[in-house]
């Protein structure tokens, strides 16, 4: 498809605003820019056809199905966008004094409240922006703690092999090192691992519970007594909190700090990628070294870890939150979880004869499959897999994650998706399976349906273009 | 109450009775006891649509919404193209998960790559990320990009907004890179501190332009001083004021940060907003974040990726030199929309307005009594005044007018208000506010 | 031809003299990590250390690191890999990465025969 520079034609463009009112003025000279500077120059008919094609070319929540296990990509509520657009949320000034913004902190304040109960917290806060921001966050404030009763031998983070990447990126950046242990091959948190790892020298132990591989980890009090014996902290990675609301709370599973993902378990929408929001709650130990600012009145304490962003967060993402949760309720939200569990354990036990599913019993909201055998079969790999499934109008499953699982493709259906959605998905991938046996090379060359076929990464990566010339 | 489940409870009893299972507890099996909520949430019933509605809008009108603005200090009223909110809120921009199918993903990748071309132009730099959280965190990861070995210390300069040295700090105390802050000298970075404080152990030097006071900077200098040290030079830049000035590419700059919510972003209460990136080709593998490439499809056609992933967490884990694992995409898209619409002569055009409305604001606001300019650098479309009276109070007495007065400033400046104005802001109105003020001085 | 040494963990050494040594990544290594897209390597002036890496190497979705054979200091880099990391794919053997000199310790090294067993164990 033709970049928007290409569709560019001299002497075009819009009028979009007035001529000066006032005197003009420029300033000298040598402040002045020389070089020439590239933008479109379009009639707006052409650029809004030109985003009107690449949206054709994006799929979205609405273009059909979208299991993508570990992102929760769950119906975005259209009363959400409405909400976050009125007038009295956009056009705010974030300096504005108290008194004139009292809408945007019962905002915060709600929020904040209801996220504290969901999961058992104390305190919250709504600054980071994002679920690795908020890891990076919480990490901070259990460095703080350490810091601040001079228990500064605290410099290592225990981290899973079978947690998300940014775990151990964000505790290295928050200034610790990371000692991965392994899991049992269930996926769950090896006891005797981690009572190996745990000792003076632990400031914390991050966890998703359900874990990556969609399972409860039933040994989830004694894993975080290791800890607390340990004098470590125990921090909860929200990205699994979908299907546990009004269900367990992290704070009674004896988590000290917590981060949320709004973007997946609160419905807001990704965006493409962002933005999101990613609070952070904690136990009232660790609230002294919340990041500055706060909502209260209170006196900022010097304990904060201080900031982490400009101003006080992604505020409409959290009025589009809050929208979500009033909507449904506090029943609500656990109807929500259970069907969430629901789905998943349905489409498991339709496609687990096929499929072969690494673990046995009831899953979470989520579930990973494992292809390893058809591979040495048949040659096909998760990833032709996931490319066929572009054709039939699928968005895949997650690929090669965890990693502790070969060949894996991980399946979230959500609580949104209806029972013949799943039904008609569940036959494409069983047909899809014995195509893999009868017609490999079909699936090979897939896709065929899309705008694009597989890209070639290697020379993407080796020879990077990263932008267009003129 | 709302729901988003669309099967039924009866469908839900008969998919559980398909597996065999009677109730749903029953999944939860592997819950212990012990830590199973034995209480409904306390969270209020569930609304219906009309009620969530009309519960959000008695919220939102709770807040005061000013019909003139003269506040910016990183957030910034500027007049939004009407295509840009219909472009992004197009369902499939809007709710789409970050392009890892690249396949059916060629519209979110296509626009990020023509939003980093954007960036790169804007900037004067040859490479551009597809944006980080914001543009306090943008010169957070632009700060660590520049670590090296032998070189620990980050000199910033006083004039970068406060809230953005403050940002760098959190990101930076749990490494070994140490704050240092050079401070000013009429309002502008005081270069023989500069010249004082950089030496070979400097990784970098941060510089805003235009400053957090609205005065322009002699970049030319601190570049020279970057260059005599060996350390890199970050400028922190407002993108309206790159559609005329002088660009970080011009002055040599290594990287360039900002703050994108000029660009097509309503104020929004702080936030999402946008930061963006750039740097010269030497350090595009150390550009945190995702970045989107250009490559052929198996038949030959043009396609775009996100690439150099081995950079990112989700390879490298505990190695990354980043923890970050989106970017704030609708919010770039927001960007290159608006770009677009506005084009070279539009941008140019909101550049030269803001500055001649801020200088028209600074002349009225010096014919007044009490007022005058704080420093006397040339500027862009903040300033500093002096105020006949308490600033506070005098502020929040426009407010009563629909006003949106300047910030009063702390610490040094305490008493002192930085004031803002953009295309948005009128001749007529800012004599009105001079009127006003007027009165106030009596 | 001067020998090639190997390691168990997948490097190539080729001693130059008594206390200098060239190092890359062998055949079978490059197969095993397929097309290689970046290389990060020290630079000159930098110590290595027995079994502890000094470089790594990117495909499109992994990273691995390098490990050296030897204790010394570094001498000499490849510069040719930073531009043309797939010369590893193509030929390995003459894709070294780092010269070492000042060589004072050294693990354990395989011979070719000794190598091809050990590979043909793992499989």
């Amino acid at each position: 498809m033709e970049l928007i520079f290409e569709k560019s034609k001299d002497k075009r463009g819009c009028d979009i605003l007035p001529s000066c009112d006032v005197p003009v003025v420029e300033p000298d000279g040598k402040y002045l820019r020389r070089k020439e500077l590239h933008l479109p120059r379009m009639s707006e008919t052409d650029i809004s056809r030109h985003y009107t094609e690449l949206a054709g070319c994006t799929y979205g929540i609405n273009n059909g199905f979208y299991p993508l296990g570990s992102c929760t990509m769950k119906y975005n509520p259209k009363v959400n966008e409405e909400t976050a657009n009125l007038p009295g949320f956009l056009n705010i000034h974030p300096l504005q004094t108290a008194h004139t913004v009292q809408g945007c902190l019962e905002v915060m304040k709600l929020a904040e409240e209801y996220l504290c109960e969901i999961t058992g917290m104390d305190y919250m806060s709504l600054q980071p922006a994002a679920g690795a921001h908020g890891e990076f966050t919480g990490l901070k404030l259990i460095r703080a703690y350490h810091r601040d009763r001079k228990d500064d031998k605290r410099t290592k983070i225990i981290v899973p092999d079978s947690a998300h990447g940014t775990n151990p990126a964000s505790a290295a950046m928050a200034g610790f090192s990371v000692i991965n242990i392994p899991s049992t091959k269930e996926g769950y948190v090896d006891l005797e691992e981690l009572r190996k790892a745990a000792g003076e020298d632990t400031a914390g132990f991050m966890l998703t519970n359900p874990n990556t591989v969609g399972l409860f980890d039933r040994n989830i009090l004694e894993i975080t007594k290791i800890i607390h014996d340990a004098g470590g902290l125990a921090y909860y990675d929200g990205a699994n909190l979908n299907p546990i609301m009004g269900i367990a709370r992290p704070a009674d599973m004896g988590f000290d700090v917590v981060h949320l993902n709004l973007h997946k378990t609160f419905s807001t929408p990704h965006g493409g990628g962002g933005p999101g929001s990613g609070p952070v709650g904690c136990r009232a130990i660790l609230e002294k070294y919340l990041p500055a600012p706060r909502i209260q009145k209170k006196e900022e304490t010097n304990e904060s870890i201080g900031r982490v962003k400009e101003f006080y967060g992604n505020f409409l993402v959290v009025v589009k939150a809050l929208t979500y949760i009033l909507t449904l309720g506090g029943d609500g939200l656990k109807k929500a979880s259970e069907n969430a569990v629901l789905n998943a354990n349905y489409m498991m036990n339709q496609l687990k004869n096929t499929y072969p599913v690494p673990f046995e019993g009831p899953c979470m909201h989520e579930f990973v499959m494992s292809l390893e055998e058809l591979k040495k079969e048949t040659g096909i790999s998760a990833l032709d897999i996931a490319k066929v499934l572009l054709d039939y109008g699928i968005h895949p499953p997650t690929m090669y994650f965890p990693l502790i699982v070969h060949e894996a493709l991980m399946l979230e259906p959500t609580e949104t998706e209806s029972r013949e959605t799943m039904d008609r998905v569940i036959a494409i991938f069983k047909k899809v399976y014995e195509e893999a046996q009868t017609n490999p090379q079909g699936l090979w060359d897939s896709p065929k349906n899309t705008p694009v076929g597989r890209p070639d990464e290697v020379t993407a990566a080796r020879n990077p273009i990263l932008r267009y010339t003129f | 109450m709302g729901t988003y489940v669309p099967n039924t409870v009866k469908e839900q009893q008969d998919m559980l009775n398909s597996m065999g299972y009677s109730k749903v507890e029953e999944l939860f099996s592997n819950i212990p006891e012990e830590v199973r909520m034995k209480r409904p949430l306390d969270i209020p019933d569930g609304l219906s649509e009309m009620e969530v509605r009309r519960k959000l809008i008695q919220i939102a009108e709770k807040n005061k919404v000013f019909k003139s603005i003269f506040r910016g200090c990183g957030a910034y009223r500027h007049y939004i193209p009407s295509l840009v909110k219909q472009i992004t809120s197009k369902e499939e921009f809007v709710t789409a998960y970050t392009p890892y199918q690249a396949e059916i993903s060629q519209g979110t990748l296509q626009a990020i790559f023509e939003f980093q071309t954007m960036i790169c132009e804007l900037t004067g730099l040859d490479v551009a990320n597809a944006s980080v959280y914001d543009g306090a965190t943008a010169a957070a990861e632009a700060v660590i990009m520049c670590r090296e070995r032998k070189r620990k210390k980050a000199v910033i300069s006083a004039t970068v907004n406060l809230d953005i040295t403050e940002t760098i700090k959190t990101y930076c105390s749990g490494t070994d890179t140490e704050i240092v802050t050079v401070p000013e000298k009429q309002g502008r970075t005081d270069l023989e501190k500069l010249e004082e404080y950089a030496g070979e152990e400097t990784s970098c030097i941060l510089i805003q332009q235009p400053n957090y006071y609205g005065q322009l900077e002699d970049c030319d200098a601190v570049k020279k001083i970057a260059d005599k040290n060996g350390a890199k030079f970050i400028m922190s830049c407002n993108p309206i004021s790159l559609g005329i000035l002088k660009t970080p590419g011009e002055y040599g700059a290594d990287i360039a940060v900002g703050e994108g919510q000029p660009l097509g972003m309503p104020l929004a209460f702080g936030g999402p907003y946008l930061g963006f990136m750039a740097a010269s080709e030497s350090m595009m593998r150390k550009l945190p974040g995702r970045i989107v490439g250009e490559t052929k499809d198996t038949k030959g056609r043009r396609a775009f990726v996100l690439t150099l992933q081995a950079r990112e967490q989700h390879i490298r884990r505990e190695k990354a030199s980043s923890n970050i694992c989106s970017n704030q995409a609708l919010c770039a898209l927001t960007a290159s929309v608006c770009l677009s619409v506005m084009g070279k002569k539009g941008l140019e055009q909101a550049a030269a307005l803001c500055i001649s409305k801020a200088h028209y604001l600074a002349g009225r606001l010096c014919e007044l009594e009490g007022y005058g300019l704080v420093y006397t650098g040339e500027f862009f479309h903040e300033f500093v005044t002096t105020c006949q009276g308490d600033a506070r109070r005098v502020m929040e007495g426009l407010e009563q007018h629909g006003i949106l007065g300047g910030y009063p400033l702390q610490g040094e400046n305490s008493g002192n208000i930085l004031w803002c104005a953009t295309e948005m802001n009128s001749k007529e109105e800012m004599d009105e506010l001079i009127k006003i003020l007027q009165e106030v001085n009596g | 031809m001067k020998e090639f040494l190997f390691t168990k963990t997948h490097e190539w050494v080729q001693f130059l003299n008594e206390t200098a040594a060239r190092i890359g990544l062998t055949d079978y290594a490059q197969k095993e990590l397929g097309d290689l897209v970046f290389v990060n390597l020290p630079e000159v002036g930098d110590e290595v250390t027995v079994k502890e890496e000094f470089a790594d190497v990117e495909s499109v979705k992994a990273v691995s690191c390098v490990y050296s054979p030897v204790t010394g200091t570094v001498k000499a880099v490849n510069e040719d890999l930073l531009d043309q990391p797939e010369l590893i794919n193509s030929d390995p053997y003459d894709a070294w990465f780092i010269e070492v000199d000042h060589i004072s310790a050294k693990e354990e090294l395989l011979s070719g025969e000794e190598y091809e067993q050990f590979i043909h164990e793992e499989e």
